[in-house]
């Protein structure tokens, strides 16, 4: 009925598609002795076997380092690929703030339930409690294990791990490493690789990138590689696939991941059979440095613990063109701390996305293309001074300097939200297995834990959690169960998905188009991030679902990749990227367009409370979309793993 | 602004490579230098000829992936700063810019400005962790570690392995890279029990890569986008002297 | 005896260079503090360099502890120069093609000038002990074997040599500045709170020895020693 009186809030007209319910294989009992439970209940592998199991990993980030790393150390034969010149170089490393854990060495009232129950709320109560249950207990031996290894936690003068408190936490529980603990974390999963490369039990394949899985008798049993210096196709043969390579913001160009990252090895397993879970949510953040040209090639994020110092304001007249420190007390809206006076400027990722949006839709914008809002430190240096400001952000405040020119001890940041994080992904059970038996998914690449909203210093929690403490017990669980034949290279499914990669290469290098393959990526990226970025309508979804496969069909028919096959060709690497990204792209749109919802990081501007906050319909759609690909040209199918909360209410989220 | 451009172009590692000239107009001082070489890709491509290669990936100054010699230094003119953080308006309308790559043998060219820097991951490989292995650390705050040391231990663990100090190094050493890792554990109490042994066994790796000796000189720190001191070289040097006289390493050997 | 394994690695060649190169020190400071005795008279000179001879007496026979002393300042200078080689060879292997545009940062003349400036001094070495130990007829006028004062003052007369010295002199002191730098950083006694005093006394040193060396040739030209 709302349809007849106003136009705008239409609810889509949906193809409908072939709906299946999904089992995720979370074991029975209490909450919290599930994973206890599990396992034990899980099967082993005799030490004396473990070496005639080879399993492939791909991507050395957080997740993929620390399981190629522990899996080794088990006694496994693991292959590792990445496709950077070396696995200390995965984005992992770019994370800033910290990781969270529920050690509560503050006494400030943390627990492995409230950081469960901060993420399901903060996740907006689309991520499975169990898995997240799970994530939680196991923060704490994160924390012990980094810190053995070496990772330089910032500490306090009497020796202890020092915390910090990030968004949508009122805990201080985050631990970090000054404004490089991804890197800091990274590095010390990829010295236990190091260390397990040395002992020969991981072979390291450096820059070589993942094209296609191959899956014998419904098992992942393989991988199609191309040697990125050679341009040589390979084939690797294994018991099990790991996948942890990462999300896939770059469909939006402009984001803050590196370049490099993309979503070809789950896009390309998506097509060979694993569910692809949730891609409409995405995450943007809501500290990061505004676009300043046409120019630009990827954005920088500035970590939200700046959020923790630092106070966000526009000016209260729309168009101020005043220098910041010129425009008196009274005339700046500090609109978040007026908006939630509970979390203030700490309010989670995509509340305070949402709120500068807002504000610079409606003409309040700062700096010369009034296009972001001021992040200001000048109350924090006056209570603090200036080199607690430096000691906790001065590489931060550095590298912002660098980037505009201004200095942000004098001048406040100008910051706007980008592209950060995808938190939809691969489906993955509870054992963290794709629906293709022996894939398995970890990381940012998995849909699993954050639900429609990641809340921050949880990326890194989850990508070792999987990696070092879930995936070597349910890894073994599988190997010790399946019967898994013996296969080789030349079985007909790696003869075919090694002719398929091949022959896209050849398609590729013969278009010899006129367009560079950025110029499309960068279109397709702006089309996205206006259709299908912060604010979503049915009607944008509709037509970016028009426009996607017209820009695609372009680009098979006019891109431009110079070079040949056989050597470094770095235009042929991204072509084969960008080709994935738009068959993705319509997958993210198809899904935002089915959530009929609002909810986290998928904001349906036509589902929204009177005050502008995300309204969910948890009758209709308190489950997880996990899409099956039925073929080029065909509807998806759409798998439904209904969420339930037994253990966390379901409620509007407030951080007021 | 316009820039007169020199670009080391070479096909491969077993061809000659020699700089080659290019005019590029409309470079925006806002620009890094990595977007201002991606508009020049544009421009070759858009006329038919190979994009220039160059290893590149967060663009955010913490992978280490990027790295030229620009107008004779490593990460070019500006400091505490790697490639691509090096934004355009650090040059004038009209400069020649003359980019080259890292040059040292145990860096071998792949292709243009790719360089092979695997040898750093093998000197890792020969030491450079504490072996513990999953599941066996006792909880984080069993062994305290003082603020000013743990911020030391952070200022050398901050090394993003990019190469620069090689590449500035005129002896092509590597011993701000290698320092920095047996400073970075050497300095914490969790890596103590391997210290020496640590240090002698990735210097052995550093020689047997190839890499040139350290004479002091300091172009190293002077390049470094981390800024990584050399005193941290004067404790990898300590701790093989500890280490040789010990015989640490040798026992597997 | 693992210490004798040092020489294998690159790190365990500089650790032979900065303590050969420290005794080296040790025996360059006392040669200047010996050389300005010339100041006091032939008589005072001439029973300085007997004394050389009988030092250590009556445990060491005549001669006997000097010739410890050159054994030792042999061997040091040997295991100097061969490391020194050995490091330059390997730096030449790790760099063989170089920048077509170069430009230092930091890097100054003494630290960019070890190499050859470690040549000039061994040739100046060699000449110096031909001139003035030896007594080999490298420059005009008459040796006298137990006459260390008129060897020095005729030796200085010789304007050739006089000049060589001084080069050999600035050689010295740049060679010693990043030198003596450089063995405290080679073996590990320099940290963040001690660098500028160690480098600050590297130049205090090198400015010592080399005024200390250069005031007695001058001095010889200028006629206050004859």
């Amino acid at each position: 009925m709302a349809t007849e009186t106003s136009p705008a809030v239409t609810v889509t007209q949906m193809p409908t598609f072939t709906e299946a319910t999904l089992d995720p294989g979370v074991p029975p009992g209490p909450i919290e002795e599930k994973w206890e439970k599990h396992k034990f209940n899980m099967k082993l592998v005799n030490p004396a076997n473990k070496r005639k199991f080879t399993i492939l990993v791909l991507g050395t980030g957080l997740a993929g380092a620390s399981a190629a790393a522990s899996l080794g150390e088990l006694g496994y034969n693991v292959k590792s690929f990445c496709f950077q010149d070396s696995p200390r170089r995965a984005h992992s490393i770019a994370a800033q703030g910290g990781i969270n854990a529920a050690k509560n060495y503050r006494n400030d009232g943390d627990s492995v339930f409230r950081l469960f129950y901060d993420t399901i709320k903060g996740g907006d109560y689309r991520a499975r409690e169990a898995n997240v249950y799970r994530l939680a207990q196991i923060s704490t031996n994160i924390i012990d294990q980094c810190v053995a290894q070496g990772v330089p936690f910032a500490r306090e003068y009497g020796g202890l791990l020092d915390t910090r408190s990030f968004g949508g936490a009122q805990v201080s529980r985050t631990f970090y490493a000054r404004g490089q603990t991804g890197q800091q974390l990274l590095l010390g999963a990829y010295q236990a690789l190091s260390r397990q490369i040395a002992a020969k039990t991981v072979e390291m394949h450096p820059r070589t990138e993942m094209l296609d899985l191959v899956v014998i008798d419904g098992r992942a049993r393989g991988v199609v590689i191309r040697d990125l210096i050679t341009g040589k196709i390979e084939t690797y043969v294994g018991d099990a696939v790991v996948m942890a390579t990462g999300g896939y913001s770059n469909v939006y160009y402009l984001s803050t991941n590196a370049k490099g990252c993309n979503a070809s090895a789950i896009w390309r397993a998506y097509k060979k059979g694993a569910y692809l879970a949730n891609p409409c949510f995405t995450q943007i953040h809501p500290t990061c440095i505004p676009v300043a040209g046409e120019s630009q090639s990827k954005l920088t994020l500035m970590s939200e613990s700046l959020r923790n110092d630092g106070r966000i304001w526009v000016p209260r007249k729309a168009d101020d063109k005043r220098n910041p420190n010129d425009i008196p007390e009274g005339e700046r809206n500090y609109y978040l701390e007026e908006r939630y006076p509970a979390f203030g400027n700490l309010v989670p990722r995509d509340v305070a996305s949402r709120a500068a949006k807002a504000v610079v839709d409606s003409g309040y914008g700062v700096g010369e293309l009034k296009n972001g809002v001021y992040l200001d430190f000048s109350t924090a240096i006056k209570r603090l001074g200036e080199h607690v400001i430096k000691d906790r952000y001065g590489n931060l405040f550095d590298m912002y300097a660098n980037i505009t020119g201004e200095d942000p001890y004098k001048v406040p940041m100008r910051i706007y939200p980008a592209l950060h994080y995808t938190m939809g992904g691969l489906w993955v059970d509870y054992n963290l297995m794709s629906s293709i038996p022996g894939l398995f998914v970890l990381g940012e690449a998995n849909f699993s834990d954050h639900g429609a909203n990641r809340l921050g210093a949880s990326a890194l929690m989850q990508g070792l959690s999987d990696g070092y403490f879930v995936l070597p017990y349910t890894m073994g669980n599988y190997l010790a169960q399946a019967t898994l034949g013996k296969v080789t290279t030349d079985d007909p499914a790696f003869k075919e998905a090694q002719y398929t990669v091949d022959d896209q290469v050849k398609r590729f290098l013969a278009i010899k188009g006129t367009r560079t393959v950025d110029s499309f990526h960068r279109e397709l990226g702006k089309l996205m991030w206006d259709d299908c970025g912060m604010g979503r309508t049915a009607e944008s979804l509709q037509h970016a679902l028009t426009k996607i496969p017209q820009l695609r069909a372009e680009f098979w028919a006019n891109v431009n990749v110079p070079g040949g096959g056989n050597d470094l060709n770095q235009e042929l690497e991204k072509a084969g990227r960008v080709a994935d990204f738009f068959e993705l792209a319509e997958l993210i749109c198809l899904d935002a367009l089915h959530r009929n919802e609002s909810c986290g990081g998928h904001f349906r501007e036509e589902f929204q409370t009177p005050d502008g906050e995300a309204l969910r319909d948890d009758e209709n759609y308190a489950y997880v979309a996990a899409w099956q690909y039925a073929g080029a040209g065909v509807s998806p199918i759409l798998n439904k793993e209904p969420l339930k909360f037994d253990y966390v209410k379901l409620s509007q989220r407030s951080y007021k | 602004m316009k820039l007169h451009l020199k670009v080391w172009r070479q096909k491969s590692g077993n061809r000659q490579g020699h700089l080659v000239d290019y005019e590029l107009d409309n470079v925006s001082p806002d620009e890094s230098f990595l977007e201002m070489m991606d508009l020049l890709n544009e421009k070759l491509i858009e006329k038919g000829e190979e994009p220039v290669a160059f290893d590149h990936d967060c663009r955010e100054g913490i992978c280490g992936s990027c790295g030229m010699v620009i107008n004779g230094i490593a990460h070019g003119p500006k400091a505490a700063v790697t490639t691509c953080q090096l934004h355009m308006r650090n040059f004038k309308d009209g400069d020649t810019v003359v980019v080259e790559p890292w040059r040292a043998s145990p860096f071998p060219i792949i292709k243009d400005l790719v360089v092979d820097r695997s040898a750093f991951d093998r000197i890792i490989q020969a030491g450079g962790y504490i072996s513990v292995s999953t599941g066996s650390a006792p909880d984080a705050n069993t062994l305290p570690v003082g603020k000013e040391q743990s911020d030391l231990a952070m200022d050398a663990a901050q090394c993003i392995a990019c190469g620069a100090c090689v590449a500035a190094c005129p002896n092509g050493s590597a011993m701000l890279f290698t320092a920095a890792k047996a400073a970075h554990l050497g300095l914490l109490p969790q890596g103590q029990p391997e210290r020496n042994r640590r240090a002698v066994l990735m210097i052995n790796q550093q020689d047997a890569e190839g890499f040139g000796g350290c004479t002091n000189i300091g172009e190293c720190e002077a390049v470094c986008p981390k800024s990584i001191s050399m005193d941290f070289i004067a404790r990898l040097n300590r701790d093989v002297l500890v280490g040789t006289i010990a015989g640490a390493g040798r026992v597997e050997a | 005896m693992y210490v004798m394994t040092l020489h294998r690695s690159s790190i365990g060649k500089k650790i032979i260079m900065a303590v050969t190169g420290l005794i080296w020190v040790g025996f360059v400071l006392l040669h200047m503090y010996g050389n300005l005795k010339v100041f006091l008279g032939p008589e005072y000179f001439n029973a300085y360099a007997e004394g050389l001879r009988t030092l250590g007496a009556p445990i060491f026979g005549h001669t006997h502890l000097l010739y410890v002393a050159r054994l030792v300042l042999t061997v040091a200078l040997v295991l100097h120069v061969w490391s020194a080689y050995s490091l330059t060879q390997q730096a030449h292997h790790a760099r063989p093609s170089n920048y077509i545009v170069r430009q230092k940062v930091q890097a100054n003349r003494a630290s960019l000038s070890m190499r050859w400036g470690g040549v000039v001094i061994l040739i100046f070495l060699i000449y110096h002990l031909m001139h003035l130990t030896w007594g080999l007829p490298v420059a005009p006028g008459v040796f006298v074997q137990a006459d260390a004062y008129h060897n020095l003052v005729n030796g200085f007369h010789f304007i050739p040599a006089t000049i060589l010295y001084l080069l050999g002199v600035i050689a010295l002191s740049f060679h010693l500045y990043h030198g003596v730098f450089s063995a405290f950083q080679t073996l590990g006694l320099n940290n963040q709170n001690t660098e500028t005093s160690i480098k600050g006394a590297a130049l205090a040193l090198s400015l010592v020895i080399s005024i200390g060396f250069a005031v007695v040739p001058l001095s010889v030209v200028a006629g206050i020693v004859r």
